[in-house]
């Protein structure tokens, strides 16, 4: 029996303090023990409760121990589970109480009534005291065998404890064995069922020492034993049945008649009232039909129905759940639910969790056919009283407007909102606005007479900030007022504490220069005065470079800060299509709720059971790694402009294309460039800090050059192709047909290891030594890559190496693999080196 | 809130102290502007999960990466079961019971593995005996109460018996309890067309009968199941139609379904305690039992008016009780006055100054009212309950009992209740 957490709380005052009620419990337990007056059962379990209440509230009870067994020599059960309760929280911390209690207990596992068998097993092997173990062997075989199903279902169980306490008495006393007859011939579910999960336990964690482990572990998943399930499905409770569907998803059916045969044994499993076992047979359909296209798409039209009503009829956390899933299905296949839009809308009472998974899945089920309803609808929420929610709706119309191609109906809605007056409302518009500006150009009139009408002073978020200043500078030509806005913004530089508007607020200043210059002359000057002075080093080495650009050539200067620009044709989705497969194959986990793969929130040992990640096939695929063959830094450096969403990016982007695109007014240039002397006098106050900070700057350079040839490695033995180029596909193909050439364990340096917080940093390192990265995974201290690498002189040399680095040991372990096999162990030196350099200045 | 009763039943591989971690996380969530905390989060590598069951927190936690709705399946189930036994759940009941409740668990969970929520099962394996709660001592739950605590599913309405409990005879009262359970959500227009409508229903089931006999449960013959999934057959019918066609449905695991698809009956051998035996969906158009119509009218410069009609559409001898009517008003809004229809009685209204909310309660309903309130707002939204009328026409039309004795026949009750789930009007 299990015992009861003791609670933190200490007592109370009006609590008993514990000592003197101890005591009297005790000498009354004393009196009753010899007693066989009538009645005196109940007056036992009246003491015993108390017993046990005070220890709940943590009263240490445990000097009543003898009397509390010599209690229970009794035939009431009522005491005897209580007793259980008792001496299972006692017995742990003391060795004298478990010898006793062990006696106790084992005197009970041959007790004439089953429940009392049952419950004493139970007990006995809950105790978890590891140097009594041989104790348990007996009780345990006897359990096993004996004629009651209680009985038998709890010895089950309680041999998977005893692997957890001492793994090798478990198989030595050849428990597994018994267990997997039991499962194959018990005629009671659950007896089953109990079998069917300590087996995949144990044998799972016994795969790493035992070939035969290994061997069972895959018979578990064989025909016979997978068809004996499902045939009988329905005589287990509803609980071993998901287990059932869980192994069952792990089936490799032999052909499509297979296929079919077990979706019709499981068909009316989706009309369950157990959501956790409609989805366990949703994953079962998902994964069988993976490879029939149509099959599958025919798999969720049939599952669309029994969601939605499990949706709408559990309790919220239970359709919170169930509507994750169906989160995960919607966007991996919109169309399918396109019709189906209105059971997505949200119902004013729902908890916000809830409200924003249906946003997410009206983003992404919108089409020609539904958006105007389902933009009509997100309007609604946009005056929520929810304020969260009511952002996050606007945040989804700004979404659909930017996948439709029909946008007209979604610009003149989002200029709606502007005129709400509310301010979170016109911020989150305003960063939408912009956004839309920059892949739809052609509607910057109408949103620009909107925009102009926009205070600047109610806009106090950086975001929506930032993004009114970029429109500012951008269509400067088109709102008159902009340098004036913009100046009144310069002129309060001091109190604006964003980095990021101070950043927004310098290119707009150029960018306005350039297009209206004798207005903005003096509000560039005061800008770049107080970027330079400015502590943030991002803003001080912008308003310098701009100074210096400006100083140098206008022209340039304008070419760099406001080329034309090509209008975005897709924003980049923020999660990579190999985390939505994995977290696909995760249905119904806890990958589903957090989306993101297990790797990314638990350790390896708690993925659940059956989890086969070792072999290549699995590789855990990071982002990194998408498709072709993307060296990690640069996937790294889109990310980040994903995450800014700013668009310094792509202000910087046009600079090849050429300057002659442009069509700003027709200044002309002589113009212009007396502007600029005006304004290297206006600038005078801030000439003093120039010098200086360029100084700065220049040795700051220096300092780079001298130390560049320095870090670069000593050429190495073995030459490799710092361009080698292999697609994760040819990966995984050779490292299944190369044998293991080398194995080796070394050391990482401490520097290493704390330069080792993300997976990345190491990605980056190596790259450097020509070695490259093809996927990563894990998180501290456990770390996990695939590298490649090239020969030189012969590209079709190639070298694999898995690297899983434990940062707690520091230790690196390295497997390579490699066309040449002779050369292997030059590469191995190779890599060595270049991992002794990681973290090293 | 309660206090916590924790449970080891798992494997001793979470922490100590989680319950407060947990405490913590739940009372103080703030991430991603959501208030609150959602049913399932993750706190240095472990993971928890919550219901919340009539004020009671039910939390399990792991670290393995588990099915999600099987933990949330299995919280709500054990306080099912906990319900079952005690009677009432409530904290007090809770207190008083805690052995109990440690019998019940550890025959529920063994080492992290589910062994059988049951109540029927349980029977057998449970000794305590429940320490019932007074009737007296109860709070004096308004029927409607409990139909509005937020929850979506109903607690099995007014019985609160025990399923270990006697009558004072020593005798047990042989019934059963059918209830018919219609959750509706309606969103009018502001012009008060019916934008989306659905009723999400289920049949509770909560057997006192002793010897487990066998039990049809025979539902209107022109039920049909399956709409919009392919089948276009219905499609043509108007929803004046006699048919009653419901979207989808899905059914408890004791449910034998072998004439259902001729005769449409269920039968069922029931088991101990409360199950849902029936869980259904519609959208078929209905006719919503309240219309509501919202006018707002500007009357000068720092002043509107807000008209709220009400209409019942139901049968003058059905009676609603507990109706409220709430509607949120600016954030400037100062002050709202009120006036009621001459002849209202049992009206309340009242202005939430904190929350901005105006509140308009009635404790009965059978005509037309309206109200002429103060300034302009967002969505009027509604809750009501309807005893003994259902919207959906779902009937159970018999239901048999299989007879042990001539002179066996016990208590049969079948009821239906209808409630506002999300009923919403726009402005």
């Amino acid at each position: 029996m299990a015992p009861p957490a003791a609670s933190q709380r200490y007592p109370s005052p009006s609590q008993p303090s514990g000592k003197s009620e101890v005591t009297d419990l005790k000498s009354q337990l004393r009196q009753l023990a010899g007693s066989r007056a009538p009645g005196v059962d109940d007056s036992k379990r009246d003491l015993f409760k108390k017993v046990i209440s005070y220890m709940t509230i943590g009263i240490d009870v445990s000097s009543v121990f003898g009397e509390m067994v010599m209690c229970s020599a009794t035939s009431d059960i009522v005491l005897k589970k209580m007793c259980y309760l008792y001496v299972g929280n006692y017995a742990k911390g003391n060795p004298d109480l478990s010898l006793l209690t062990i006696n106790f207990l084992q005197r009970d596992c041959k007790d004439q009534d089953p429940m009392i068998r049952g419950l004493a097993l139970r007990s006995l092997c809950s105790l978890r005291v590891p140097n009594l173990v041989e104790y348990l062997v007996g009780p345990l075989g006897s359990g096993l065998k004996d004629n009651n199903s209680y009985v038998r279902t709890i010895a089950v169980t309680g041999v998977l404890k005893l692997y957890h306490i001492s793994a090798s008495t478990c198989i030595d006393a050849d428990f597994p064995a018994t267990l997997k007859s039991l499962m194959l011939h018990d005629s009671d579910a659950q007896v089953v069922a109990n079998c069917l999960s300590a087996l995949q336990e144990i044998w799972s964690l016994e795969v790493s020492h035992s070939e035969e482990a290994c061997r069972e572990k895959e018979s578990l998943l064989s025909k016979p034993v997978i068809y004996y399930f499902l045939n009988r499905i329905k005589e287990f409770n509803e609980w071993a049945q998901c287990l059932i569907l869980e192994l069952a998803v792990k089936y490799v059916p032999s052909d499509s008649n297979d296929i079919f045969d077990i979706m019709n044994l499981l068909e009316d499993r989706l009309q369950h009232a157990n959501g956790a076992v409609v989805l366990a047979t949703v994953k079962v359909f998902l994964q069988l039909t993976l490879s029939m296209t149509d099959v599958h798409q025919q798999v969720y039209e049939r599952i669309k129905s029994p969601l939605l009503t499990l949706v709408s009829s559990g309790s919220p956390e239970q359709s919170y759940a169930i509507l994750s899933h169906l989160h995960l299905l919607v966007v991996r296949a919109p169309f399918i639910f396109a019709s189906d839009y209105k059971h997505f809308y949200c119902q004013y009472n729902e908890p916000s969790y809830v409200k924003k998974l249906k946003l997410e899945m009206l983003t992404a089920i919108a089409n020609e056919s539904n958006t105007y309803e389902i933009v009509t609808e997100l309007c609604e929420y946009a005056a929520n009283v929810d304020i969260a929610i009511a952002r996050e709706s606007i945040r989804a119309v700004g979404k659909i407007a930017l996948q439709q191609y029909d946008v007209n109906a979604i610009v003149d809605r989002l200029l709606q909102f502007l005129e709400m007056e509310k301010d979170y409302v016109t911020a989150e518009t305003l960063v939408l606005v912009k956004d839309l500006l920059r892949k739809y150009p052609q509607w910057s009139h109408d949103c620009i007479s909107v925009v102009g009408g926009i205070s600047s002073k109610n806009i106090q978020e950086p975001k929506a900030k930032s993004a009114l200043i970029w429109m500012l500078g951008e269509y400067a030509q088109d709102m008159s007022d902009a340098p004036y806005v913009l100046e009144n913004l310069i002129e309060n530089w001091e109190e604006e504490h964003s980095a990021e508007v101070r950043l927004h607020l310098l290119t707009a200043a150029m960018k306005c220069f350039f297009k209206r210059p004798p207005e903005t002359q003096r509000a560039l000057g005061i800008a770049l005065a107080a970027g330079m002075a400015d502590f943030h080093q991002d803003v001080h080495d912008r308003a310098l470079f701009y100074y210096r650009v400006l100083q140098y050539d206008v022209h340039v200067a304008e070419r760099v800060v406001s080329p034309s620009k090509q209008a975005v044709s897709v924003f980049a989705d923020t999660q990579s299509s190999e985390i939505k497969d994995r977290i696909f194959d995760e249905f119904n986990s806890l990958s589903v709720i957090y989306q993101k793969p297990s790797y990314m929130f638990t350790d390896k040992e708690h993925r659940g059971p059956f989890e086969f990640s070792d072999e290549v096939g699995n590789i855990p695929i990071t982002p990194e790694a998408s498709g072709d063959i993307v060296p990690a830094q640069q996937f790294e450096a889109n990310d980040k402009d994903l995450l800014l969403s700013t668009d310094e990016k792509d202000d910087n982007k046009g600079v090849s294309i050429t300057g002659s695109a442009y069509t700003a007014p027709s200044y002309d240039n002589s113009n212009i460039s007396s502007q600029m002397q005006e304004l290297a006098i206006s600038g005078s106050a801030t000439s003093a800090a120039t010098p200086q900070s360029s100084f700065d700057f220049d040795d700051i350079f220096g300092l780079g050059l001298s130390t560049a040839p320095a870090r670069t490695p000593s050429p190495p033995l073995l030459k490799l192709n710092p361009r080698a180029a292999l697609d994760p596909g040819a990966f995984q193909q050779k490292w299944r047909q190369l044998p293991i050439s080398l194995t080796q364990e070394c050391s990482v340096n401490p520097q290493g290891i704390a330069a080792l917080t993300v997976p990345q940093s190491l990605i980056k390192h190596m790259q450097s030594h020509s070695i490259h990265c093809i996927a990563s995974g894990g998180q501290s201290p456990n770390f996990k890559f695939f590298f490649f690498a090239q020969k030189e002189s012969e590209p079709s040399s190639n070298y694999l190496t898995e690297c899983v680095i434990n940062s707690s040991s520091a230790k690196a372990q390295i497997k390579v693999k490699a066309d040449e096999q002779s050369t292997s162990q030059a590469f191995a030196t190779v890599f060595e080196t270049a991992l002794s350099e990681f973290g090293m200045p | 809130m309660c206090g916590s009763f924790s449970f080891a039943t798992d494997r001793a591989e979470v922490p100590k102290g989680s319950t407060e971690t947990f405490f913590r996380k739940v009372k103080f969530w703030k991430e991603d502007g959501n208030a609150e905390a959602p049913p399932i989060f993750n706190v240095d590598g472990v993971n928890y999960f919550h219901v919340k069951v009539v004020g009671l927190y039910f939390v399990a936690t792991t670290r393995v990466n588990v099915s999600p709705s099987l933990v949330l399946e299995l919280l709500q189930r054990i306080a099912r079961v906990i319900k079952d036994y005690l009677g009432v759940l409530n904290e007090d009941s809770f207190r008083k019971n805690f052995v109990l409740v440690y019998e019940l668990l550890d025959e529920v969970i063994d080492f992290g593995y589910v062994q059988t929520t049951s109540t029927e099962v349980l029977k057998s394996y449970v000794f305590n005996e429940p320490i019932l709660i007074a009737p007296a001592r109860l709070q004096p739950i308004d029927p409607a109460a409990i139909f509005t605590q937020g929850a979506k599913r109903m607690p099995g309405t007014a019985v609160t018996k025990s399923v270990l409990a006697n009558d004072p005879g020593g005798r047990r009262r042989e019934e059963i309890f059918v209830d018919i359970i219609e959750k509706i959500s309606v969103t009018f227009s502001s012009n008060g067309y019916i934008l989306t409508s659905e009723i999400d229903g289920t049949i509770q089931m909560k057997s006192y009968l002793s010897g487990n006999p066998e039990i049809c449960l025979a539902l209107n013959e022109d039920l049909n199941i399956g709409r919009g999934g392919g089948v276009s057959v219905y499609d043509y019918r108007s929803s004046s139609g006699s048919g009653v066609i419901l979207d989808d449905c899905n059914f408890h695991e004791s449910v034998q379904l072998d004439s259902f698809d001729t005769d449409r009956t269920l039968s069922l051998v029931p088991p101990d305690g409360e199950f849902p035996v029936m869980n259904y969906r519609m959208t078929q158009e209905f006719r919503p039992p309240f219309h509501v119509n919202t006018l707002i009218e500007e009357a000068g410069r720092l002043k509107a008016e807000v008209i709220i009609k009400i209409r019942a559409e139901f049968p003058s001898d059905i009676i609603a009780n507990t109706i409220a009517v709430q509607m949120p008003l600016p954030n400037y809004t100062s002050r709202a006055s009120f006036e009621l229809e001459h002849d209202a009685v049992g009206q309340k209204t009242d202005f939430k100054e904190t929350s901005k909310m105006l509140e308009w309660s009635l404790k009965k309903a059978s005509l037309e009212f309206s109200s002429n309130i103060t300034k302009e707002a967002g969505p009027v939204s509604m809750t009501f309950t309807i005893p003994m009328y259902n919207v959906s026409k779902l009937q159970v039309k018999y239901l048999q009992i299989a007879k042990k004795s001539s002179s066996y026949n016990p208590y049969r009750w079948v009821r239906y209740v209808t409630q506002a789930n999300s009923y919403v009007a726009r402005t």
